[in-house]
């Protein structure tokens, strides 16, 4: 488990060095249909998705979405098939026209600049890596990567050096001049993230990378781009509809259901406090263990507490503090900016971490 | 093989049908047959009440408005074309100008001798180098080792200068058509609107027989190669636009999405995306526009086309069937090996892409080497006699020649009793009932079961076709002989499924009755069209008759083979539930196999139709008369080129009715509401 | 690289051959062969090949004198009669040997006739031609008074075949050939119907099988030629040609013209330079003549081009007065 790498907290505070978000998102909406211009600002906007099918014929794809992201950070979308997930991460770059909203990426309101302006946002400034890939059968491994450059008008020979480094970064050596197909699965979707990651974006956009992969390689795959996002500390914005993923690899999740947003936050704030009854079940399955941080289990120091524990910071996971706590005689005082902000005794951790194995024992 | 023959018809995906209507399929089968019995018994009453009466019949020198009409504008655009007045016009004679001089520098180079030199430039040695050279390039060795030897044998049988005219007018028409028609087919691709207007366009040349060809491009562009070369283009031109649409559609989605997400722009996204990937199947396009093209020879020879169509037709004039065969031999040849080489050069394509870097210097050193040997062959080509003229010795065409023609004298000789007695009675019991039936009932009784028939087969969709063709048949005034050659045609298609069911559920079922008749039926589709009118001539006479048969022959191949297909395409799990059933072979073919294949039979009686129109209407040169013979005079009578351009128009709309109600009816054959 | 071993054969082959051709070729070389009689400058003269084998004949003989006597370079084009006529102002054809009237294409491409003047008249070939409606001798010898339309709906039943239903089949030739049976037929108020055989061969054996198995037949033929030595064909008699009897196509009601068969040429290759102009206008025979070479080339199944050569060879005089005008 890799999740203490993320410097969670920290997140932001890269946000204040460039000042303002890598990407903001407002009110943005999609709607498929004949008439689907018709809809927004009129009352039919708050219906269902299935209503808004049923009076105009239209479906809502994505309803009303903001948020931001800030520099550096991983943010995931997550959501089932059907939730509108797959098209949003397409309206952040325009591969579909939003039908309402605003995006804006480097300061450039995407909505709305002309073609030319946004063929050189996507040549300079975001990519993008496919669910299938989406690689040219016909090209080299080494010009599959290169394309991107190709395409926004450099010369061979720089494109070609600037594609080995890609080819050696992700790990292909020795495997430019190959094609496609003769490639498996995870490699083909190692030249996808090399050739997104050859233009040197401000912004990645991961369309569910590795759902179409066999559950070892995802697994390897997933720690590839825990890796390069340490390496090239990029801004993701990534979809999936796993769980387990976006906990592992988001420094903050956006949970969507029918094309509108159920609840954004920290994997702990979703897994604590669950918005709804959708959200609910969707965690339960969740080791709680692993997720929760002493922020979300403790208590109010009381008169009575003794204040001879072991001293932690609230954003410390239950699991890594669970040792400690139990070990020692006095329960854990929670500490941030020098001041006791709560206390954590031995029931509240044996709470989160039993409770987990009961679930389990019934689970079987 | 590819689909060699000329692909008339359209392969429209079948649409979902809107019948508000339910019923089991047995009993919606079982309906429609009662209707048509029902329209067919009427029909009968009226045609015994009313025969020949208001039957619109016109005499064989006759003139009306239409077609005095149509002779004005004939007549107009070719002073146009004399006095220099109109720029469209102009602009077709700059173009046949153009055309002419780059195809007579062409021969002057391979074929033709320009004074004062004896010969051409190149001879047979040179061009033999180059065509193999060219193979070598494109497809490898494999192919060169195929294309020398066919090569060689137009020169042994005896058509050495015929074949590489025929070759130089196929490329020429081949080249301009895809440069065009890749063109028309990606702005199809990309727009639909475009593609909707061009859609019917195309149905419509795709359901037009060649021969109908002949007299518009000759009025606009005279006669020679520059007017074969056109019609040869645009009639070839539909499966590359079609296919070329059809393969840049199927473009990978998430390719494409991909890398517009790194800023393509259309161009580039064309270029290096759309085009690529698309690639194979363009080639397959091209493949099929070639032997289009190639199908196209005999009919060019009409108008004076130089190559192989020209001995083909000595042959239909002299009755001489060795003349028509060999020659008709040499293009089948042709055909066989422009379509193996094309398809190897796509294969090719792609595997000098794997190869990459690897082997290159090989390659290199081998295609340096040929290239020398190729410029040798040249120089000697061009200087000595020998390595010019193709020699006289061996020479295969000529024994061939003759034991054909001894062939053609049993036939006729030892043959005609018993052919005449079987014509006669075919004809008399056969055809000209049923041709009194649709031409002696009155234009509007006719009308009127056509159009129920129609409804019955093809629904609303087909009956709005149908009125339309049949308001157009009336208003060009050759209703009597439309319904002459409708009636040969229903007759021939009929024959043409009868035969395509039978060989079809023998080759769908049995692997080796496949094997061995498919080389044939490949074959079959290659041929031109007046190979078989000639022994057929000679079996039967100048009648309908004759023109029938011709027509089931040359329709059959492509018919048993789309059945067949249908047949093999049962899924094998059917089949064993069947068995373990416990089917008899009849009851497995009545009950299981041909119901399942009946969109396929429906599209070979669509498609036979098609063919059979096609031969028919060149029938009409050898006594079979009715629409196909007012072609021919239109053509070939300065007086009559009013009725030849309304009957040609009259054949096109009878193909386009008959393509619209069978191509409806199979879509809702295959469709749910009548599936099991 | 397995695969690249054939193609170094291949090439390997390729330069084998050609050290062997190198070798082996003597003499043969295509400047020594070049034409010599150059002294006039000749060059292409398309003729026209209408599709009868008379014509032939004249095309040929004409063809092969140009060729040998002017050193031109001969080609020989296979089209109908209104397609040749269509040829002349594309340059397409030179010459057509042995017209058969066509008024109205005479007032299409002819000057003085109204047309475009792409077609000049270049005078007669000597030749009369007669169309008609002919029977075979064994039905005329039988049935006497056949040869005279006015009997021919009493007889119309013979004709019977399948392609004319109830009434009799009248055969015609190639759908190009000049024809006013269908106007005829009509006119006439004959009980006949026209049906095409397609060409001259088909006419020919009809009429040798109808005279061969004593078959009834009815049809379209014409003099000069050879095959009526074969089987003396008999004409019927049609209402008298009268001038101008035939102005209207579809009112015709008499008998075809005596056709005083000619040469058209294109109007570009009357004003050229070329020697061939004085051959083509010189050029004249008898039927007899034009009927030998047909017979060499259509019985004997001589090359056309060898019949040419026998009678040219046989008739130094006539060929001499040709070239020399």
């Amino acid at each position: 488990m890799t999740i203490q790498t993320t410097d969670l907290p920290n997140a932001g505070s890269l946000a204040a060095d460039s000042g303002g978000p890598a990407l903001k998102v407002e009110g943005l909406w999609k709607i498929f249909g004949a008439k689907a211009d018709k809809v927004i600002g009129t009352g039919d906007q708050a219906l269902s998705r299935k209503d808004l099918q049923a009076k105009t014929g239209c479906v809502a794809a994505v309803k009303d979405i903001s948020f931001e992201v800030q520099p550096g950070e991983v943010f995931v979308i997550m959501g089932l098939s059907g939730s509108g997930k797959s098209t949003l991460v397409r309206l952040l770059n325009r591969l579909i026209e939003p039908t309402a909203g605003s995006v804006v990426i480097n300061g450039e309101e995407i909505t709305s600049v002309p073609a030319g302006k946004l063929r050189d946002l996507r040549r300079r400034h975001m990519a993008m890596v496919f669910q299938h890939f989406g690689l040219l059968p016909h090209r080299k491994v080494i010009d599959n990567i290169a394309y991107g450059l190709e395409v926004r008008g450099e010369g061979k020979a720089a494109r070609r050096q600037r594609a080995q480094e890609m080819v050696d970064l992700v790990g292909l050596t020795g495997y430019e001049n190959s094609f496609p197909d003769q490639l498996s699965g995870g490699m083909q979707q190692r030249v996808g993230l090399a050739r997104a990651l050859a233009v040197d974006p401000q912004v990645l956009f991961f369309d569910e990378p590795f759902s179409a992969l066999d559950p070892l390689i995802r697994r390897d795959m997933q720690d590839e781009v825990v890796r390069l996002h340490h390496e090239v500390g990029k801004t993701m914005v990534f979809i999936t509809h796993d769980l387990a993923e976006a906990i592992k690899l988001g420094d903050r999740i956006l949970i969507m259901r029918d094309g509108e947003m159920v609840q954004c936050g920290t994997a702990a704030e979703i897994v604590a406090h669950p918005a709804d009854d959708y959200v609910r079940d969707f965690v339960s399955e969740v080791p709680k263990g692993h997720v929760l941080t002493l922020r979300y289990v403790m208590r109010p120091v009381r008169p009575e507490d003794s204040l001879d524990g072991p001293v932690m910071d609230p954003d410390t996971i239950v699991r890594k503090a669970a040792r400690a706590a139990l070990a020692s005689a006095h329960p854990v005082r929670v500490v941030e900016n020098g001041q006791v902000i709560g206390i954590v005794d031995d029931e509240a951790i044996l709470r989160v971490v039993v409770a987990e194995e009961d679930s389990a024992e019934g689970e079987s | 093989m590819s689909v060699l023959a000329p692909p008339l018809a359209n392969h429209t995906p079948p649409e979902p049908d809107t019948t508000p209507w339910r019923a089991t399929p047995a009993r919606l089968v079982r309906n429609r047959f009662a209707a048509v019995i029902g329209v067919l018994v009427v029909w009968v009453v009226a045609w015994a009440l009313f025969k020949d009466h208001f039957t619109l019949t016109i005499g064989g020198s006759e003139q009306t408005p239409v077609f005095d009409w149509l002779r004005d504008r004939s007549n107009w655009v070719e002073e146009a074309a004399s006095s220099g007045s109109n720029p469209v016009i102009n602009f077709a004679g700059w173009i046949a100008d153009i055309v002419d001089s780059v195809f007579s520098w062409l021969q002057s180079v391979f074929t033709v001798a320009k004074f004062p030199r004896p010969l051409p430039q190149i001879g047979w040695l040179g061009t033999i180098a180059l065509a193999a050279l060219v193979a070598y390039a494109a497809a490898g060795w494999r192919t060169l080792a195929l294309v020398v030897p066919c090569f060689l044998s137009f020169g042994v049988l005896g058509y050495w200068d015929d074949s590489i005219d025929l070759l130089i007018v196929t490329f020429f028409a081949v080249v301009v058509s895809c440069f065009f028609g890749i063109a028309l087919g990606v702005l199809m691709a990309h727009s639909r609107r475009f593609s909707a207007l061009l859609t019917p366009v195309l149905d419509v040349m795709q359901t037009m027989p060649s021969f109908t060809y002949l007299l518009p491009f000759s009025i606009l562009f005279g006669i020679g190669p520059a007017a074969a070369v056109m019609m040869t283009l645009v009639y070839a031109a539909p499966p590359v636009i079609r296919i070329t649409a059809h393969g840049l559609r199927g473009v990978s989605g998430p390719v494409l999405e991909a890398t517009d997400s790194l800023g393509q722009t259309g161009l580039q996204r064309l270029w290096n995306v759309e085009l690529p990937m698309a690639k194979r199947t363009i080639i397959a396009g091209i493949n099929q526009t070639m032997m289009a093209a190639l199908s196209m020879a005999t009919i060019a020879a009409y108008i004076n086309s130089p190559g192989l169509g020209q001995p083909v037709l000595d042959g239909l004039k002299r009755s001489q069937l060795g003349t028509s065969f060999v020659a008709g031999i040499a293009i089948v040849i042709m055909a066989v090996m422009l379509d193996r080489s094309m398809t190897a050069a796509g294969f090719r394509a792609e595997l000098a892409a794997r190869a990459g870097e690897k082997g290159g210097p090989f390659r290199k050193v081998g295609l340096g080497l040929a290239a020398v040997g190729t410029l040798v062959a040249l120089y000697l080509s061009h200087s000595y006699v020998w390595a010019n003229e193709f020699p006289s010795q061996p020479d295969l065409g000529t024994p061939l020649r003759n034991a054909v023609d001894d062939f053609g004298n049993w036939l006729r000789t030892d043959l005609s009793h018993l052919t005449d007695a079987i014509q006669r009675v075919a004809t008399d019991y056969g055809l000209n009932p049923i041709q009194s039936l649709l031409a002696d009932s009155p234009w509007f009784v006719t009308s009127a079961a056509i159009l129920v028939i129609a409804a019955v087969v093809g629904g609303r969709k087909a009956v709005i076709s149908t009125v339309v063709c049949l308001a157009g048949i009336l208003g060009l005034g050759l209703w009597n002989h439309a319904m002459e050659t409708l009636t040969a045609c229903l007759v021939a298609t009929i024959a043409v499924v009868v035969l395509a069911v039978v060989l079809g559920v023998l080759m769908g079922r049995s692997h080796r009755v496949d094997v061995g008749l498919r080389p044939i039926l490949d074959a079959g589709q290659t041929l031109p069209p007046f190979v078989y009118l000639v022994p057929v001539l000679i079996l039967f006479g100048p009648n309908r008759f004759t023109a029938m048969v011709a027509g089931v022959v040359y329709a059959a191949p492509v018919a048993i083979k789309l059945v067949a297909d249908g047949v093999r395409a049962v899924s094998p799990n059917t089949i064993e539930a069947a068995e373990m059933a416990g089917s008899s072979t009849w009851q497995m073919i009545t009950k299981v196999q041909l119901p399942m294949a009946r969109s396929s039979v429906l599209l070979a009686a669509n498609q036979g139709l098609l063919y059979v129109l096609a031969m028919v209407v060149i029938g009409g040169m050898v006594g079979a008369g009715a629409l196909g013979f007012d072609v021919v005079t239109g053509f070939r009578q300065a007086n009559d080129v009013g009725r030849g351009l309304a009957a040609g128009t009259t054949i096109v709309l009878l193909g386009i009715m008959v393509d619209r109600i069978t191509t409806y009816g199979a879509q809702r054959a295959s469709s749910p509401a009548s599936r099991a | 690289m397995e695969h690249k071993r054939p193609r170094i054969v291949a090439a390997a082959l390729a330069g084998l051959g050609l050290a062997v051709s190198l070798t082996a070729c003597g003499g043969g070389s295509i400047q020594d062969a070049q034409t010599g009689s150059g002294d006039k400058k000749c060059g292409d003269l398309n003729v026209a090949v209408n599709p009868w084998v008379g014509y032939e004949a004249d095309a040929h003989v004409l063809g092969y004198v140009a060729k040998t006597r002017l050193g031109c370079n001969v080609n020989y084009k296979d089209l109908d009669e209104q397609v040749s006529w269509k040829g002349f102002g594309s340059g397409e054809v030179d010459v057509v040997v042995e017209n058969w009237g066509h008024p109205e294409l005479q007032k299409k491409y002819m000057a003085d006739k109204g047309g475009d003047g792409s077609a000049v008249d270049f005078g007669s070939t000597g030749n009369k031609g007669v169309i008609g409606w002919f029977v075979p001798p064994w039905m005329a010898k039988k049935y006497p008074d056949i040869t005279d339309w006015k009997n021919l709906n009493k007889y119309s039943s013979l004709f019977k075949t399948t392609e004319s239903g109830s009434k009799g089949t009248l055969y015609d030739g190639d759908p190009g050939f000049v024809t006013n049976d269908e106007a005829l037929v009509t006119n006439l108020k004959l009980n006949y119907k026209v049906v095409y055989a397609g060409s001259e061969t088909a006419l020919i054996e009809a009429f040798r099988d109808a005279e061969k198995n004593k078959k009834p037949m009815l049809g379209y033929f014409y003099e000069p030629q050879w095959f009526l030595s074969e089987v003396p064909l008999v004409k019927v008699d049609l209402p008298k040609y009268t001038d101008g009897c035939d102005a209207d196509a579809a009112k015709v009601a008499c008998d075809y013209p005596v056709y005083d068969l000619n040469k058209v040429v294109a109007k570009k290759f009357a004003d050229s330079k070329s020697p061939a102009v004085d051959l083509v206008k010189n050029f004249t025979w008898t039927n007899d003549d034009q009927n030998v070479v047909a017979k060499y080339i259509s019985q004997d199944q001589m090359d056309p081009e060898d019949a040419a050569k026998k009678w040219v060879d046989a008739h130094k005089d006539e060929v001499d007065a040709w070239v020399k005008g």
